[in-house]
């Protein structure tokens, strides 16, 4: 099982690899959200993969009963997505806003903070 | 449910210590932060009384952070896990001696922002979240310096990042946006890759506290994954740090945000990323840092000559210092390669260094912009018959970012070159010598055309044509020489009296080049 | 998309979907739900009712702005842990309270102060979010 999800993870990386190497914004955004996803399936896998019981103490007892699936990785990746998703939202509109002002989406046009050809610095006087 | 019965001993499961109010230092920088940020952001609408409350709750963290840190110089390490959990399941949050002078320094250079923005930003900056965004920055900073979590660490890193995007958008120029684009992208790929190194990492371990991790790399040695974590964890980190080859989103967004927004990223930002590094290659994996020493020491020579020539082919001040910033990573950088504990000190010590350096540098910017009316070499001129004082001011710091004595640069230069060539990488300190050169012609050319020529370009020498120079509104008043004047005396302290901070620093180094004490203090004395 | 039956309709449907994002909010603490979800649900609503009335309408309805909905969610969420501090507990260390009104105990806690702090923080960043999305597709 663990083998069939790396499988998974590495066509995830590669996926959002490719498509950060683009030029477009709205693009590599998409990377970034499946490379979260990658992220995200990796610690999922990385706490093993156990067919138990959801980890809760039934009524009464101090201690779970019977071997209970890894609640950590789950918890972690709880926090990754919240995060992620909230960093999604913030860029989509930072992508979206910066599509009006400067009429581009395509990274090497956006040229505004680092106009290209600009002179050397003043030798002397 | 959570009532458990009174038979049960829950002292296996919870710690049932009392924990002192001194202990509550740990808690605070982060506590008064968020608390302060979230009144600032409830009153955004109220723009007089946001500098008020923002600067008090400032100056509230400034004091945690101190006794935080007189705290830990006099008991050691300390250590609070939240919720009661035993370690390693609770976070912890430890404070050692390194992270307590960071976090320390680091809410001075804060509060002196924040003092002075408010000259800098104006009643919009304001309405759009200057002080809250400054405060929940300082909860990121505080909380990635002393957090004692590795996944803690990461949550850390991405509030400090939402924060800064806040900060860096202020405004909604052009190009803040063409820069926040590139800087939002390449942190968030960061991070990402941070996490998943941390992912790798638990699945490796099953553990995420820091004292747990280091115990577990030391028993059980170097393996073949932990070379691919150490990688990623270098890589990542890296990109925070703006290290050589992923440098470019530094450049490309540090001179776009209001000057105050860029001095507190100046400061503080790519230092986090150089914590990060100190915390996983020496405490957490010292063999991994050892297996990568070489490509440790490339990357710092070379961050520090691209960082150094970057600035000499500037126009643009903002973008002159940026530079300067990549290139000072390079030089603490060139600490963890060598990796003995006088070069990590030296790291420790320049960082701190460059924390206050570097902010009060674009403060400094500021000033010249509000006196001169540009940030451009080519327009800027006259300011030395304008204000002769500033004048010398703009000097001792140039002195100290090249690392001139006596100021604060000076001394962990001189650790770090010495520390170099005991160890036999001459190379480094040869690099470390040649950049300090660079950097010197680089920043004294902006005191010669800026100060020392008469007016704009084409004024010839001697021509005293700055009585034209009417100082502007805003910046130039005397309250800005509050913020610039403390961050002046750290400098100068620094240079002059520098044995508290060789002290400071080399304690700190040794303690994490031994973490017992850190280990101790979160598993108790029994290990 | 601002249909009579739509305009009609959303009103009701955003009123019952706050009624249930509260449920949800409070079921959290031993049930799937809680502050995150909850805060999403609530959002979501504001969203629709933006989307079928107007963003205007929205800012009208909720009367604080989005953020400062958010800063209150932080500042709760915040405080929720100091308590523990003053009974000698680390910070964070949930304190409960049992309270009887009219022969039913009911368990207050910190981690429910925690998590209503959590659905205001959510509640405000989203539908500020979702209403500056909304607002600048009519331009």
């Amino acid at each position: 099982m663990e083998a069939g999800l790396s499988v998974l993870i590495g066509l995830f990386f590669a996926v959002s690899v490719y498509l950060l190497m683009s030029r477009q914004i709205v693009r590599i955004m998409l990377g970034i959200a499946i490379l979260g996803n990658a992220v995200n399936l990796l610690i999922f896998t990385a706490g093993r993969l156990t067919r138990e019981v959801p980890p809760v103490i039934p009524e009464g007892a101090v201690t779970p009963l019977e071997q209970t699936a890894n609640p950590l990785p789950q918890a972690l990746i709880l926090t990754a997505i919240v995060i992620s998703f909230s960093f999604f939202a913030f860029l989509l509109v930072l992508a979206f806003r910066s599509y009006q002002e400067l009429g581009t989406d395509d990274a090497n046009e956006m040229r505004v903070a680092e106009p290209a050809g600009e002179p050397a610095p003043p030798q002397g006087y | 449910m959570a009532v458990l019965s009174e038979s049960v001993d829950i002292s296996n499961a919870m710690i049932v210590a009392p924990v002192s109010p001194a202990d509550w230092l740990i808690v605070a920088p982060t506590v008064l932060t968020i608390l302060g940020g979230a009144i600032c952001l409830m009153m955004r609408k109220d723009t007089a009384a946001q500098p008020r409350i923002g600067v008090l709750f400032l100056a509230l963290l400034v004091f945690a952070t101190g006794g935080l840190f007189l705290h830990v110089l006099d008991k050691g390490v300390i250590t609070m896990v939240m919720g009661r959990w035993l370690p390693p399941f609770g976070i912890a949050f430890t404070a050692d001696l390194t992270g307590a002078a960071l976090a320390f320094v680091a809410s001075l250079v804060a509060f002196s922002a924040g003092v002075y923005g408010i000259l800098d930003v104006d009643g919009s900056g304001r309405r759009y979240g200057f002080y809250p965004f400054l405060l929940l920055l300082m909860t990121g900073v505080c909380g990635a310096f002393l957090t004692g979590d590795i996944f803690n660490l990461y949550v850390w890193f991405e509030v400090l990042l939402i924060a800064s995007f806040g900060l860096l958008v202020l405004g909604n120029e052009q190009a803040q946006l063409d820069g926040a684009v590139k800087y939002a992208l390449l942190n968030i790929i960061a991070t990402t890759l941070f996490l998943l190194a941390t992912g790798l990492l638990y699945g490796l371990y099953g553990t995420l506290n820091m004292a747990d991790i280091a115990i577990k790399t030391r028993q059980f040695g170097i393996d073949g994954p932990i070379a691919t974590i150490a990688v990623l964890y270098f890589l990542a980190f890296a990109m925070k740090a703006a290290a050589f080859p992923v440098n470019f989103w530094l450049p490309a967004s540090y001179h776009t945000p209001r000057i105050v927004v860029s001095a507190v990223f100046a400061g503080l930002l790519t230092k986090v990323g150089v914590y990060a590094l100190l915390r996983i290659f020496v405490v957490l994996m010292p063999e991994a840092r050892f297996q990568l020493e070489d490509l440790i020491a490339l990357v710092a020579i070379a961050t520090m000559l691209t960082g150094v020539f970057g600035a000499l082919a500037q126009t643009d001040v903002r973008r002159l210092f940026g530079y300067l910033v990549i290139s000072g990573i390079g030089s603490m950088l060139a600490g963890l390669a060598i990796g003995t504990t006088p070069a990590l000190a030296g790291t420790i010590f320049y960082a701190i260094h460059s924390i206050v350096v570097m902010t009060a540098l674009y403060m400094a910017a500021g000033v010249m912009s509000a006196m001169g009316g540009s940030y451009s070499l080519r327009e800027l001129g006259g300011l030395y018959a304008a204000s002769p004082a500033f004048a010398a001011v703009f000097l001792v710091l140039a002195f100290a970012v090249a690392g001139l004595p006596p100021f604060s640069g000076f001394w962990p230069k001189v650790i770090l070159v010495e520390a170099a060539i005991t160890t036999g990488h001459v190379w480094i300190a040869a690099s470390i010598l040649a950049t300090g050169l660079l950097t010197s012609i680089a920043v004294g050319r902006v005191w010669v055309f800026a100060f020392w020529r008469g007016g704009p370009e084409g004024t010839p020498d001697g021509t005293a044509g700055a009585g034209a120079l009417v100082a502007a509104p805003g910046l130039a008043r005397p309250v800005v020489w509050l913020p610039l004047g403390v961050l002046l005396a750290l400098v100068v302290f620094m240079g002059v009296v520098p044995e508290p901070m060789f002290q400071v620093t080399g304690r700190g180094a040794t303690s994490m080049v031994d973490p017992i004490g850190y280990v101790r203090s979160v598993f108790g004395d029994s290990l | 998309m601002r249909t009579v039956i739509f305009r009609t309709i959303a009103p009701y449907l955003s009123a019952l979907m706050v009624l249930f994002s509260v449920f949800v909010l409070l079921r959290g603490h031993n049930e799937p739900g809680g502050g995150f979800i909850g805060g999403l649900i609530a959002a979501s609503a504001f969203a629709i009712y933006g989307i079928a009335c107007g963003v205007a309408a929205v800012r009208r309805a909720i009367i604080f702005h989005p953020m400062s909905l958010s800063a209150f969610g932080l500042f709760i969420a915040g405080l929720s842990g100091l308590p523990s501090l003053f009974m000698r507990q680390p910070f964070m260390t949930s304190q409960w309270w049992y309270i009887h009104i009219f022969g039913v105990e009911i368990p207050l806690s910190t981690p429910l102060i925690f998590d209503v702090g959590v659905y205001f923080v959510v509640v405000g960043a989203i539908s500020s979010i979702a209403l500056a999305l909304e607002e600048r597709e009519s331009d």
